[in-house]
């Protein structure tokens, strides 16, 4: 058995060799399909990066009338804490909104004036982060509902469902709109890979022919065929994985001016034997499942 | 050993629709084992296609064909490369593997087999010495003349010893005297114990073979002498 596997390995790799030129072109055509796979990878991460970062700056506030105690806020916080949607909630009591707010407006004359004489008319809130833009509607009618709901004066929601909604849309869309560009290139390459290995095999047609008609059987035919996309893929994939790692390493530095805070070769080295496992097994398994379609279609002397 | 039985064989479509070749008209003999059979006839006669219709590489328009007893249309395709090891094939078109060299060529065979390593460099220089090829051993089909790709072959056809050697045409591009010689390979082989069928036009060969012909004539046998003489 391990004989034959090293036979079929040795004729896999004499035809590789001997057929360099097609062998060289298979190679790319691969690599390429990997490289653009690992490409949406990484896109998903630098998408998931953006919205996050969008999600981040969004939250709603829940204000209380001065007659709420602190207790009864703190009561409240604990208990909107206990939704599974919420990521984070704040509290921000009387004192801390004014410190706020002077801080800001202190180089504003008028406004620190009209503070003077009527003195602290904000009120103590609660910031409140959701997982997910979509998921503020649902805290928002939480907050209807609890005992404390006569204590609350507003929830300012409503002034900023418009731009949460718009958000939330954008996320969903982007995240759709990754989806179908990643399985359209996805498929399109997969489909450039399996035409230019159709094509090589193609050329062997007649050698599978005179191959069947001296009494070789099927799979003594398909095993140099297989093990010639496998090496083909394999050759690809690594060739792919220090293309693609060199490249990111050089787009590093671009990157993070465009997206600050972001880095794309962090995000790799993160990544980094999945990414090789990807590229190699995508290599393989294209080189060998294109391999086995076309030369099916050439046994049939 | 080999029945053709009844066998008719009509090509009747082209791609573009029509042409209707009748290739064999109702054509029924026997070969015994160890025989040596010649088939003669004129190019178009119907000779290829009784190697086709054996080696199951096309299915016959009507009748059966029998190789042991066993039809060999009714074989799996799967498993079509057992009979096709039984018979050793010398192709008109030699039909040599593009990409290995001449002894790669031989040694598929015996690998296709399931030969050791050491039986293949033992027997594949010695075949190719006989057919006087020692020095081309290392030589793609596309370097090497006509003549030199058939002996190529029929070296490839005799190596494992099969059953029977359906030679086509194999003397067609040879010289007089390499004809000679692959003559008396083939009657060697006979000799062995070896079913020999061989397809031909030659008329020198055929007359000093003395022994059976069978005559195709427009895809009939109009002649079939256990010591035939080479009449068209």
């Amino acid at each position: 058995m391990l004989t034959l596997f090293k036979k079929t390995f040795q004729r896999g790799w004499v035809n590789f060799v001997r057929n360099s030129g097609i062998s060289i072109a298979t190679c790319f055509i691969i690599g390429m399909t990997i490289f653009l796979i690992s490409s949406l990878f990484l896109f998903k991460d630098v998408s998931h990066f953006l919205i996050s970062g969008l999600q981040e700056k969004i939250d709603v506030s829940v204000y209380f009338k001065d007659t709420a105690q602190e207790n009864d806020i703190l009561a409240v916080k604990d208990e909107v804490s206990q939704i599974p949607e919420v990521k984070e909630v704040k509290y921000v009591s009387k004192e801390q909104a004014l410190e706020t707010f002077t801080e800001k407006y202190k180089d504003n004359p008028v406004i620190m004036a009209s503070l003077a004489e009527v003195g602290n008319p904000l009120f103590a809130a609660l910031n409140i982060k959701a997982k997910q833009a979509s998921q503020y509607q649902a805290i928002t009618n939480f907050l209807a509902n609890v005992p404390q709901k006569d204590l609350i004066d507003k929830v300012d929601y409503y002034q900023r469902k418009p731009v949460i909604e718009r958000i939330s849309s954008i996320s969903a869309t982007v995240n759709i709109i990754g989806i179908i560009f990643s399985l359209i290139l996805g498929i399109v390459a997969v489909l450039v890979a399996f035409n230019q290995i159709r094509l090589a095999i193609y050329n062997s047609r007649e050698e599978i022919g005179i191959q069947r008609l001296v009494g070789a059987s099927d799979w003594f035919i398909r095993g140099p065929f297989l093990t010639q996309g496998a090496i083909s893929g394999a050759m690809a994939g690594l060739a792919t994985f220090l293309v693609f790692g060199f490249s990111v390493f050089l787009l590093s530095s671009k990157f993070t001016i465009l997206f600050p805070g972001f880095n794309i070769f962090s995000s790799f080295l993160s990544k980094f034997w999945l990414y090789f496992l990807i590229q190699l097994f995508a290599g393989v398994g294209l080189g060998v499942l294109s391999s086995i379609i076309a030369v099916r279609k050439y046994l049939e002397v | 050993m080999i029945k053709f039985q009844n066998i008719s064989k009509i090509y009747s479509k082209n791609h573009l629709g029509s042409i209707i070749k009748v290739a064999l008209d109702n054509v029924s003999f026997e070969i015994e084992k160890k025989e040596f059979v010649s088939i003669v006839g004129k190019s178009g006669a119907g000779k290829t296609t009784l190697l086709k219709l054996l080696l199951a590489e096309e299915g016959p328009t009507k009748g059966r064909v029998f190789f042991d007893d066993q039809d060999v249309h009714k074989i799996e395709k799967s498993k079509i490369f057992k009979l096709r090891r039984r018979i050793g094939t010398i192709f008109q078109d030699y039909k040599l593997l593009p990409t290995k060299t001449a002894y790669e060529n031989i040694a598929y065979v015996m690998e296709v087999m399931g030969y050791e390593d050491e039986a293949i460099k033992k027997d594949v220089p010695e075949v190719l010495k006989i057919v006087g090829l020692a020095d081309k051993a290392n030589n793609f089909p596309a370097e090497l003349s006509g003549g030199e790709c058939q002996r190529v072959a029929i070296a490839r056809a005799m190596i494992h010893r099969p059953d029977v050697i359906f030679a086509d045409e194999p003397t067609g591009n040879l010289d007089p005297y390499n004809t000679s010689e692959i003559l008396k390979l083939l009657l060697n082989i006979h000799q062995l114990g070896t079913t020999v069928i061989l397809s031909t036009h030659n008329k020198e060969i055929i007359n000093s073979l003395g022994r059976r012909v069978i005559t195709l004539e427009d895809g009939k046998i109009i002649r079939d002498e256990k010591k035939g003489r080479f009449i068209l």
